[in-house]
């Protein structure tokens, strides 16, 4: 019953954000904060995970993937497939659903107890197309690039790990790299961090909004937001897996 | 003008609202008075619509509130001005930013009218420049409420809703921003509500008072006729405090 209740609203909350604009004039000045916010204050966050990742899958294949049947380059090119596909797009956004969602659900939910909402109502404003639309812009422009950083580093932190180990040449690692590579990997995971970001953007902004009571509900607020969002991300990865490598 | 009529608003079967019926003037401070938890707060919020109302209608000088569509109520809700129980002011923007905030918005004014303007309202609720840059963490509550005063008043809406404008202000200033009410409803003719349960501000500015108990109307009349009201409720109200005996 719940879960309907809240897939209803949830819909309805969309329409309300979707609605048009009448004052296009600070429409851009919010959506460039809010760039400034979710996502320029992401990347540093972004560039430290990804050189871990990177680091970790290149260890983990010098340690369990060598033998002298399998060619070294595979190193390399395991690294850059896992980035492409799954670590740079779907591990990262779990991890920007902690950041970015909390942050949004603790901001919405806060103005909407302090009756901040309401004041723009009040004047006239719909304060969800008001509050959130910027948001949902500013992720989906931002997160594309924040997939490539992530990517980049990614592939930096392994090269650096792996030869400064001593685990594999950097001609060897590079060479892996460059092999085979499909560039239609890399659209498959651009379109999914659209749909991430739209979860990331507008999930946390739903629980945010229909926050009632103080402090207290607004962790909890938070919190669902952060859980509901990962679990839709992962469900959505399913989804355009199936649906894109078909 | 706002008329009322037959107003029912409930919360998952607890009925706060119990059909009221009322009229507010233009041009006057008509006040909503009533002991916490009656249903002041929601009363208020039925009428400009934060809350959607049960049953009844609301008539903001003949125009059907409760009939209205969405697009239609936000045009009306640009003559509407309002200062929250809490003050509500945008924790994100300065105290300038704040009161120009629908200048902005929806007006074609310039940077300099815009300034000129905020700093005019502020003035009036005796905000010191000093403040104007400050946001709203950075000031006492009573500055806060006298600053959403100022927002509220920005624009010179024909209808102005006060949700307790002075609980959290000394007497002194409490009177100030009473009586700056007052003024600026007659300035505007505008059609003013204000709840409250400060019997001081009953005395000095309630032109038409509005009692309401267990979220009905219970009693209405003027200041004057306050102090002679035979309702045994609206006398334990009125009489909490001796000092207003001697009046009797
Ligand atoms: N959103 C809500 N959901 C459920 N019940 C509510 C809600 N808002 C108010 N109530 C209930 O309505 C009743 C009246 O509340 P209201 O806030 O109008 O009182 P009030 O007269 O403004 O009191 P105060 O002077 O303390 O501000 C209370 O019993 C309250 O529990
Ligand atoms: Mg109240």
């Amino acid at each position: 019953m719940d879960f309907f209740f809240h897939v209803g609203r949830y819909f309805s909350f969309l329409g309300r954000v979707f609605s048009k604009t009448e004052r296009k004039k600070i429409f851009f000045r919010n959506v460039f904060q809010e760039i400034g916010t979710l996502g320029v204050n992401s990347v540093g966050l972004v560039i430290i995970m990804s050189i871990f990742m990177g680091a970790i899958i290149t260890l983990q294949m010098v340690y369990n993937l060598t033998s002298p049947f399998l060619p070294v380059f595979l190193i390399g090119l395991g690294n850059r497939e896992l980035l492409i596909l799954e670590f740079s797009s779907t591990i990262l956004s779990l991890l920007l659903a902690g950041k970015i969602g909390s942050n949004i659900t603790s901001e919405i939910g806060s103005m909407r107890v302090t009756e901040q909402i309401d004041s723009l109502e009040i004047m006239g404003i719909n304060s969800a197309e008001y509050l959130i639309f910027p948001k949902i812009i500013a992720i989906l422009f931002i997160f594309p690039f924040l997939y490539i950083l992530s990517v980049f580093f990614g592939l930096v932190g392994g090269l650096v790990v792996g030869t400064s180990f001593g685990a594999i040449s950097p001609t060897d690692y590079i060479n892996g790299l460059q092999h085979s590579f499909i560039p239609y990997h890399f659209s498959f995971s651009i379109i999914k961090m659209l749909f991430y970001g739209f979860l990331i953007a507008t999930i946390p902004s739903y629980y945010g909004y229909y926050v009632k009571g103080g402090a207290f509900d607004i962790g909890k607020a938070s919190m669902s937001a952060v859980v509901n969002t990962d679990i839709l991300i992962l469900v959505f990865d399913l989804i355009l897996t199936q649906i894109l490598f078909k | 003008m706002i008329r009322v009529e037959n107003l029912y608003k409930s919360f998952d079967n607890k009925t706060v609202l119990k059909n009221i019926s009322v009229e507010f003037e233009r041009g006057k401070t008509n006040l909503v008075i009533g002991r916490s938890g009656s249903g002041k707060t929601v009363l208020l919020k039925s009428i400009v619509g934060l809350f959607e109302v049960d049953r009844g209608n609301i008539y903001y000088d003949q125009r059907n509130f409760v009939k209205m569509k969405p697009k239609e109520r936000k045009n009306l809700r640009k003559e509407m001005g309002m200062v929250f129980q809490g003050g509500a002011l945008f924790d994100s923007l300065t105290v300038e930013q704040n009161v120009g905030f629908q200048l902005k918005l929806f007006t074609n004014k310039t940077k300099q009218e815009i300034a000129e303007r905020v700093s005019f309202c502020l003035d009036r609720v005796k905000i010191n420049k000093e403040f104007f840059k400050s946001f709203s963490s950075e000031i006492s509550g009573g500055m806060q409420k006298r600053v959403a005063i100022a927002r509220a008043i920005v624009l010179e809406p024909r209808y102005l809703f006060c949700d307790e404008p002075n609980s959290g202000l000394d007497p002194e200033t409490s009177l100030v921003i009473d009586n700056l009410i007052h003024e600026i409803t007659l300035d505007l003719n505008m059609t003013t509500i204000i709840n409250t349960h400060d019997m001081n501000s009953v005395m000095s500015i309630g032109e038409k008072v509005f009692f309401i108990r267990d979220g009905k109307l219970q009693w209405e009349g003027t200041k004057d006729e306050i102090m002679k009201a035979d309702d045994k409720h609206l006398q334990n109200f009125v009489f909490a405090n001796n000092m207003y005996k001697k009046y009797r």
